[in-house]
């Protein structure tokens, strides 16, 4: 699959992830809009940009690792992963129907592309420093990503494992902090305040970058930039807003795991560029001949690690 | 077929553990090692001597030591979490539950000091429920051994078995009841001593207890089949009702609270045959500090002597 630098395109793309996100959010249930949709740059230029896979091979060795420490953003990375085909893309229309490929938060065993068990909070992030141990052991040059929300920090075990990544010094991970200031009933500055958070991670002993987490062009600026930083982990605190690219749910806490009635649906839809009442399209962008790659070489050779 | 304990060798089950875990990380380099600072008393030191490269020091954070794990087993390593049972058990409960056992990873978690065992540092320090918690979690296998010849022969069983398993071991050092030439296999029961009135089904540390109430009631006249219950999970129930069949009376013997462990498992095993049971374990309570061990299992009725007890009241039910 073809990978794209260009801020323009990787903008395109997360408008579509952010538009399946609304799908599977869908008319009168509950999902987690906002979350996945304030960390829908970011997921998208991983998989758009950065990250070495074969979706036809999820459990490729040499592969980068990306899991989401924040597991109820799961929306934005199955919208991904589908249109990276690791799976068809009508799976994202069942997404937690009863036996259903794609769960209300991630489960390693059961989904293509993902990496591990994550939703209980603040548990991925050291999933992550174990992960990035274990491939340098093998001497491996992947790289492992991972996602933690802002309100997840009140979670202790986000700093125990960053302790850990920092004495063992695990400069082959990255850690976006996917800093949308709202947790589920309000702001975390008025209801529990657990920044500042790039003093508190240069404390732990991380390289520190600060971002705008909606700006493609910094998110792969940031992510260039990572791969160069030895000898300690990085932690990427990137500024978004929750329910990015929905107008009526941006920066609105009762859209954490919220219920959309159908003109709201289709508001959300037309907003994100998609029309509600056109059939669903199943191509994933993989398939596209703009993202094909000559002589139909796999993706692992895109991408940095 | 009758051990007898007076001539018994003693082995201490964690120097027996630590020294395993070396001998496994020389025949497999997918074995690492994670302490949450107790390796003195867990005896991962020997391992950290031996492979500093694959032991990872997690200091005092069970629940990121336990999610680390999880990410080392999704790189295809076969990582041993260690710390006291309340530690490794408890404290990172809903870390081996979303992160260990509903994905099915090949995460070994050892519970050290188990039970009573750390008997001066009281309740907080104390299990009596660790074997229900670990027990209770789809995926997990739950093994305790009754010496430290089992001890051993569990790492290995651990490491060839993929999936999570839990391992609880005492900080008492405990005479051999088992036999070195037998195997281990994950769910069998084994036979210890035989008899033929009352059968004893017995856990970890009240296996010798058990041998002990044996004996005496052999000079009684009566005849005890104890049996080794050493894995909680899963339950091989037929094996268990064929070794009391034409039996008087069953008797269990663990220590641990009787809601979660032994007793569950033998109640619910025999729930359709009719045949009286008595239970010995902890009832539902907390453990507290005392100056020895023995004085403990008076206190909490774990002694050859209650054992023996009960197996006479069952054979009058």
């Amino acid at each position: 699959m073809r990978r794209t630098r260009d801020p323009a395109e990787l903008a395109r793309i997360a408008r579509l992830i952010r538009a399946h996100i609304v799908r599977m959010v869908g008319i009168d249930q509950k999902g987690h809009l906002g979350g996945s949709c304030s960390a829908a740059d970011i997921v998208t230029a991983l998989y758009f940009y950065q990250l070495r896979f074969d979706a036809a091979r999820p459990d490729w060795p040499g592969r980068g690792r990306f899991l989401l420490s924040k597991g109820h953003s799961a929306l934005a990375q199955y919208a991904c992963l589908a249109e990276c085909g690791f799976f068809p893309k009508r799976e994202l229309l069942k997404v937690k129907t009863l036996g259903a490929l794609l769960q209300g938060h991630p489960e390693v065993d059961r989904t293509p592309g993902i990496e591990a068990n994550t939703g209980s909070l603040g548990q991925g992030i050291s999933m992550a420093c174990g992960m990035a141990a274990g491939l340098r052991l093998d001497a491996r040059d992947s790289r492992v990503y991972c996602i933690v929300g802002d309100g997840e920090t009140c979670e202790g075990q986000v700093w125990e494992a960053s302790h850990a990544a920092s004495f063992y010094e695990l400069d082959n991970l990255l850690v976006f902090l996917d800093h949308n200031g709202l947790m589920t009933n309000g702001k975390l500055t008025d209801r529990y305040n657990t920044g500042p958070y790039p003093e508190k991670w240069r404390a732990f002993g991380w390289h520190v970058l600060e971002i705008d987490g909606h700006d493609p062009g910094a998110i792969v600026g940031a992510l260039d930039t990572a791969a160069g930083l030895k000898g300690r982990p990085t932690m990427v605190v990137a500024h978004t807003v929750k329910g990015k690219g929905v107008s009526f749910a941006e920066h609105r806490p009762e859209f954490h795991n919220g219920t959309l009635n159908r003109a709201q649906y289709q508001q959300a839809l037309r907003e994100l560029g998609a029309d509600p009442d056109a059939p669903f399209d199943e191509t994933p962008l993989c398939a596209l001949p703009e993202f094909a790659l000559p002589g139909g070489a796999a993706a692992t050779t895109g991408g940095a690690a | 077929m009758s051990p007898t304990l007076a001539t018994a060798r003693i082995q201490n089950p964690r120097e027996v553990y630590g020294r395993t875990l070396v001998e496994l990380g020389r025949a497999d380099p997918r074995v690492v090692v994670l302490e949450g600072d107790l390796g003195k008393s867990t005896m991962t030191c020997y391992f950290e001597e031996t492979f500093p490269e694959r032991f990872f020091e997690m200091g005092i954070g069970e629940a990121n030591m336990t999610s680390f794990a999880a990410g080392l087993a999704l790189t295809g390593k076969i990582p041993f979490t260690n710390s006291f049972a309340v530690f490794a058990a408890g404290r990172a409960y809903d870390q081996i539950r979303m992160g260990v056992c509903v994905p099915k990873l090949n995460v070994k978690i050892v519970g050290s000091s188990a039970g009573l065992s750390d008997f001066g540092d009281g309740s907080s320090h104390q299990t009596v429920d660790d074997v229900a918690i670990m027990r209770v979690l789809p995926h997990m296998t739950v093994l305790v051994p009754a010496d430290a010849i089992e001890v051993r022969k569990m790492v290995y069983a651990a490491v060839a078995h993929p999936g999570p398993v839990y391992i609880r071991i005492t900080r008492n050092d405990l005479p051999d009841v088992t036999r070195e030439h037998e195997p281990f296999v994950i769910g069998r029961p084994g036979l210890i001593r035989d008899g033929s009135d009352v059968v004893i089904f017995a856990m970890g540390q009240m296996v010798s207890e058990a041998v002990r109430a044996a004996d005496a009631l052999a000079a009684e006249g009566s005849g005890a089949r104890v049996v080794n219950v050493s894995t909680l999970k899963p339950v091989d129930e037929a094996a268990l009702i064929a070794l009391a069949r034409g039996f008087r009376g069953i008797v269990t013997a663990e220590e641990h609270s009787l809601i979660g462990g032994l007793a569950s498992v033998v109640t619910w095993a025999f729930r359709n045959e009719h045949i009286p049971v008595r239970c010995v374990g902890i009832e539902d309570r907390w453990g507290q500090s005392a100056h020895s061990y023995a004085e403990l299992q008076q206190e909490y009725g774990l002694t050859a002597g209650h054992v023996a007890a009960q197996a006479r009241a069952v054979l009058n039910d």
